[in-house]
């Protein structure tokens, strides 16, 4: 990781030394510069979130206006967690976000060493590869439900051709074994670009010199893809995860669209759910609590792995 | 051109193409048949087995842009002869324009709170992660990873408050609230690329104006700003597509006046059942812009994330 | 919307009664937004208004949502006391919502004053959208748009002689409109994996969507006609025995069974939009629909024109009854422009604009348009939607009814669609959530 180095020196800087030269000093321009974004999330992100977590002990609803409001203590948090059917969607979001980022973390970082080949062309084929995560999940999610018809799709007849299957014998979103992986593969088709995209800058961000000394080493290719290529596209890597991870953490709108979470629960994710609960019977107070709880998981989750990002990045 | 032992040979150039190019085209099929849909007749959106082969037309662009009535005879006679080629595919249908139909409206907010958005996401995201990487920001690890904790909560979950909090502010439904909101969501992403950029380039050239009698917000914007203009470029894409592409919130926080495109294009209706032909036409003009943005931003979006790396 | 005329109404004087007896085309021009779904109907509404505008110099906006959101969109709209909508077509379910959270103003005064009687609309339309609490002269809508669930099937399909032998060899009587939902259920197996014409086609389409109230408004067809009861008859909100029982389990299992042996693969999440798409693309011998698309279907260039006939929903071991659809049209109680709203449901109500409205696809709910001797020829579905109506029945109306309809969206698609446990758990276990959203409710 070619950063650290920088960042560090850059670290090292002496924080005063603009200051004694003219205008306002760092601290000042620090916090006029940091402060915008600090208050905007303040206000949109983190007041909401009190809010939240303030509603999640009361058994307000938004759709009773005229109802009393009382503070239930920990009712919600108690009936949330022991609710068999939260932990169902719970395994449904772990099975999708395990197998997405995956799938996607290998077929993009492939891809991504594909391109790093240099060929001709690379920049037109790498282009042309990045379209699909330009479209509207909720509309990717829509035309994929019409894909995934047998009758009037065409992915059942593209699986037909290469394997002489019925299209008619398979539904993927008809079936409770296989709607999970209908969602994983339409959310799969739409996002290895972006992983693909960070992987090649990881790739590109590997000095030529690093590999001419491997060379002079008469290191082999497979021993410098692992002794080189892997670690230092590493800390990019773990950052796609990141993003794809929290991204498919809150996923709602493409397996809406896709699958309206059925058959039956099996791919009701946790968003879909939150939303059944908030925004369709208006459990407010219990919604909010759920949200804190999956608020809770997420961010706790993400903590152990920034942590141990930070600690690949400064190796 | 270099003869380093790093570059690839000819056969492996070749089959990494190969490769790259099967790939692309696999993944292309199901964006083309989107395409192909929008120029299909209602019925041979739906044609089953599905056809490859058809007649194109124009009527899902038709039926994207008006609001048909299915006409009675009487109607029929006191419109007169169609006047225009539009309303001649909508008269074959048996059907008369009532009407332009809403999705102009919700294309032209989806413009104004996506770019919008993404414009201030940049001013705001840009100047945060110079802070951050230049400046001891007293508590800066936790503040960069409270900023990256604002993207984790799923947007339903803050819905309902954001909903209430707008309202009271008068932002419900308005193009202000859905920019100020999807710039919040988009600057962890923003403020954590940006400064991985700026990060890399080196503190000399800043260092140089600032000896020169440069003042920090002047080596900010004559020195860094240029430097970073790359990974600025990419780090907008970014945002674009995101804040273009919304949904939940989208859905749950607009109606009529800020609603933008994407609730809107899965649910087009004709006059008989689900206008497949005018969704596919929808969603292939709402893809149009921000794949001009992309290919034009192309070289930034490919090199500027490499940007700053020691090699040059 | 913008309200460009707010100053023209005095919010305070707009009590019911009065104001609007100063008719139509009293002054004040304003603008006027009107809230439904984003259908067919909507259309010709739109059509059908440019009349009012004209007459009244008011300018009409319309907010039409899908119907997957309609629910959330518009319930959301009314929680929260917006100003989006002066009239609401809001669905059948939501009117106790409607009342008893204050966001419809009360009709009767107004329908007093101005001699609108709901005595002249169709009796199952105004108990269904005006009516609350149900079967008390409380009115908070007008009928605004009747609808029902009902059956499309291919007539040129039945009709073909081989089929027709075929048939009544195996069955032993004759295919044609099915009398029974065992017979439906017959026919469409015998169609099911069919070659017709070069293609493979399917039984029926039924109602199995997940997301909002799709499988629902499907499968109470057949427990409605199998003896399930959403209540004890003589004691409200006594539900177990009745909605769970053996009669009640043993409906949902034959829709199950339909569903299994009988249905296109993969329509596990259909509803209204990919029932049509099924029978316009000719894979279904039959659809289940609401009656509202079969003007679409009359007009279809592949099954329009006499390719198709309609039948209302058949009869089970415990009667005949069909799932209500339809809305009634409502003053919202947050609009500004109230007196102008009204003026619009007095236009709407007169008999020659709710004849119009026929003319152009609304099913009007005026029993002098339905009992008009021309009414059943007008159109070949018309005697079809005559007889669906009455036989409907409705979900709860409650202002719970989303607390209702969730649990047993859930209930029903788990059994019937992901074959999870067994047809009497699935509807015990709906006894359960249903009595936990009453004791919620303080109801028990």
């Amino acid at each position: 990781m070619t950063a650290s180095p920088i960042q560090k020196m850059a670290e090292k800087t002496p924080p005063g030394m603009a200051r004694n030269i003219k205008g306002l000093s760092d601290r000042t321009i620090a916090w006029i510069f940091v402060a915008p974004t600090i208050f905007l999330l303040l206000a949109v992100n983190i007041f909401p979130l009190i809010w939240t977590i303030r509603l999640s002990f009361t058994n307000y609803r938004v759709n009773r206006p005229n109802k009393d409001v009382d503070w239930v203590g920990l009712r919600n948090y108690e009936r949330i967690l022991n609710d068999p059917d939260i932990w169902n969607t719970m395994q449904a979001t772990a099975h999708f976000l395990l197998w997405t980022i995956a799938l996607q973390v290998l077929i993009g970082f492939a891809l991504a060493y594909l391109i790093n080949k240099k060929f001709k062309g690379n920049d037109l084929w790498t282009t042309i590869i990045v379209f699909p995560m330009m479209l509207s999940p909720a509309v990717v999610g829509n035309f994929w439900t019409f894909l995934y018809q047998p009758q009037i799709g065409l992915f059942n007849y593209v699986i037909a051709f290469f394997t002489g299957a019925d299209p008619a014998s398979f539904s993927m979103i008809g079936d409770v074994h296989l709607a999970p992986w209908a969602i994983i593969i339409a959310d799969t088709w739409m996002w290895t670009p972006f992983v693909m995209l960070i992987c090649l800058a990881g790739l590109r961000s590997i000095p030529d010199s690093i590999y001419e000394a491997a060379e002079c080493d008469r290191a082999s290719k497979w021993r410098q893809f692992w002794t080189i290529t892997i670690p230092m596209a590493l800390p990019f890597l773990m950052l796609a995860v990141l993003f794809r991870g929290i991204e498919n953490f809150k996923m709602f709108d493409l397996v809406v669209q896709l699958t309206g979470g059925g058959p039956g629960n099996t791919t009701t994710l946790t968003s879909i759910d939150l939303k059944r609960e908030a925004f369709e019977k208006w459990r407010t107070g219990y919604s909010s609590a759920y949200a804190v709880i999956l608020f809770v998981t997420v961010f706790g989750l993400a903590s152990i792995y920034v942590k141990a990002l930070n600690k690949v990045k400064e190796r | 051109m270099s003869f380093s032992v790093t570059e690839p040979t000819k056969g492996t150039k070749w089959f990494a193409g190969v490769l790259v190019v099967a790939y692309a085209v696999i993944t292309l099929i199901p964006l083309l048949w989107i395409i192909a849909t929008g120029f299909k007749s209602p019925a041979d959106s739906i044609a089953y087995p599905p056809v490859v082969v058809f007649e194109p037309t124009l009527e899902g662009y038709v039926n994207l842009f008006t609001d048909r009535t299915r006409a009675t005879e009487d109607m029929l006679e006191a419109a007169g002869p169609p006047q225009t080629w539009y309303e001649e595919i909508a008269r074959e249908r048996g059907t008369v324009i009532s009407g332009p139909s809403r999705y102009g409206e919700r294309f032209l907010n989806s413009v104004i709170i996506g770019f919008g958005s993404t414009a201030l996401c940049m001013i705001l995201g840009t100047a945060a992660a110079y802070a951050f990487s230049r400046f001891r920001v007293p508590l800066k690890d936790d503040l960069l990873f409270f900023i990256l904790s604002t993207r984790m909560m799923p947007p339903i979950a803050v819905a309902i408050p954001i909903f209430l909090m707008f309202r009271n502010l008068g932002l419900n439904d308005t193009h202000l609230g859905m920019i100020l909101l999807y710039t919040a969501v988009n600057l962890s992403l923003s403020v954590w690329l940006l400064k991985g950029f700026i990060d890399e380039i080196p503190m000399e050239y800043e260092e140089a104006a600032l000896i020169d009698g440069y003042t920090r917000f002047q080596a900010f914007y004559k020195v860094v700003l240029p430097q970073a203009a790359t990974g600025i470029a990419s780090t907008a894409i970014f945002c674009l597509i995101f804040a273009w592409n919304e949904y939940a919130f989208a859905v749950l926080l607009t109606s009529g006046e800020a609603q933008t495109a994407p609730p809107f294009i899965p649910n087009i209706i004709g006059v008989n059942g689900k206008d497949w032909p005018a969704v596919a036409a929808g969603a292939t003009i709402f893809l149009v812009p921000v794949m001009v943005f992309t290919v034009l931003l192309r070289k930034h979006l490919l090199r500027g994330i490499t940007f700053g790396a020691v090699r040059k | 919307m913008k309200n460009t005329h707010l100053t023209s109404v005095a919010v305070g004087a707009i009590m019911a009664s009065g104001v609007a007896s100063t008719a139509l085309a009293d002054g004040h021009a304003t603008e006027l937004t009107l809230c439904w779904a984003a259908w067919d109907p909507a259309n010709a509404l739109v059509e059908l208004s440019k009349d009012f505008e004209a007459m009244s110099g008011h300018k009409m906006n319309f907010e039409f949502v899908p119907w997957t959101s309609f629910a959330d969109r518009m319930l959301n709209e009314l929680n929260s006391g917006g100003q989006l909508c002066d009239l609401m077509i809001g669905d059948s379910q939501w009117i106790g919502g409607g009342a008893e959270n204050g966001h419809y103003v009360k009709l009767n005064d107004f329908f007093d004053a101005n001699g609108i009687d709901m005595g002249d609309f169709i009796p199952a339309t105004v108990t269904g959208y005006a009516e609350w609490p149900k079967n008390t002269p409380n009115y908070y809508a007008l009928p605004a748009f009747g609808d029902v669930v009902g059956w499309t099937y291919r007539k040129d399909w039945f009709e073909r002689p081989e089929l027709q032998e075929e048939f009544k060899s195996t069955y032993g009587y004759d295919l044609g409109v099915p009398e029974t939902l065992q017979q439906l259920t017959d026919i469409a197996q015998f169609f099911q994996g069919r070659d017709i014409d070069g293609t493979t086609v399917y039984g029926a389409a039924i109602y199995t969507e997940r997301g909002s109230e799709g499988i629902t408004m499907g499968v109470t067809n057949w427990l409605y006609n199998h003896g399930f009861l959403y209540e004890n008859p003589d004691k409200p909100y006594d539900l177990d025995g009745f909605v769970n029982s053996a009669d009640a389990a043993a409906g949902l299992e034959a829709y199950k069974a339909l569903y299994d042996t009988a249905t296109p693969p993969g329509s596990s999440n259909w509803y209204m939009g990919e029932n049509i798409d099924a029978y316009r693309s000719g894979q279904v011998a039959m659809q289940m629909n609401f009656a509202f698309i079969w003007p679409g279907v009359e007009a279809d260039e592949k099954v329009g024109g006499g390719k198709s006939g309609y039948f209302p929903n058949p009869a089970g071991p415990s009667g005949q009854f069909a799932q209500l659809g339809g809305q009634g049209i409502s003053v919202v109680a947050y609009s500004e422009k109230q007196d102008a709203a009204l003026e619009y449901i007095q236009w709407f109500a007169q008999p020659e604009i709710q004849s119009r409205w026929w003319e152009l696809g609304g099913y009007s709910a005026l029993s002098a348009v339905v009992e008009d001797p021309s009414f059943v020829q007008s159109q070949p579905y018309a005697q079809t939607f005559l007889d669906s109506m009455a036989i409907v029945k409705d979900f709860w109306a409650e202002p719970a009814y989303a607390d209702l309809l969730i649990p047993m969206q859930e209930r029903i698609h788990n059994y019937v669609i992901a074959g999870e446990g067994t047809a009497q758990e699935a509807l015990d276990g709906l006894v359960r959530d249903w009595t936990e959203v009453f004791e919620d409710e303080g109801k028990l």
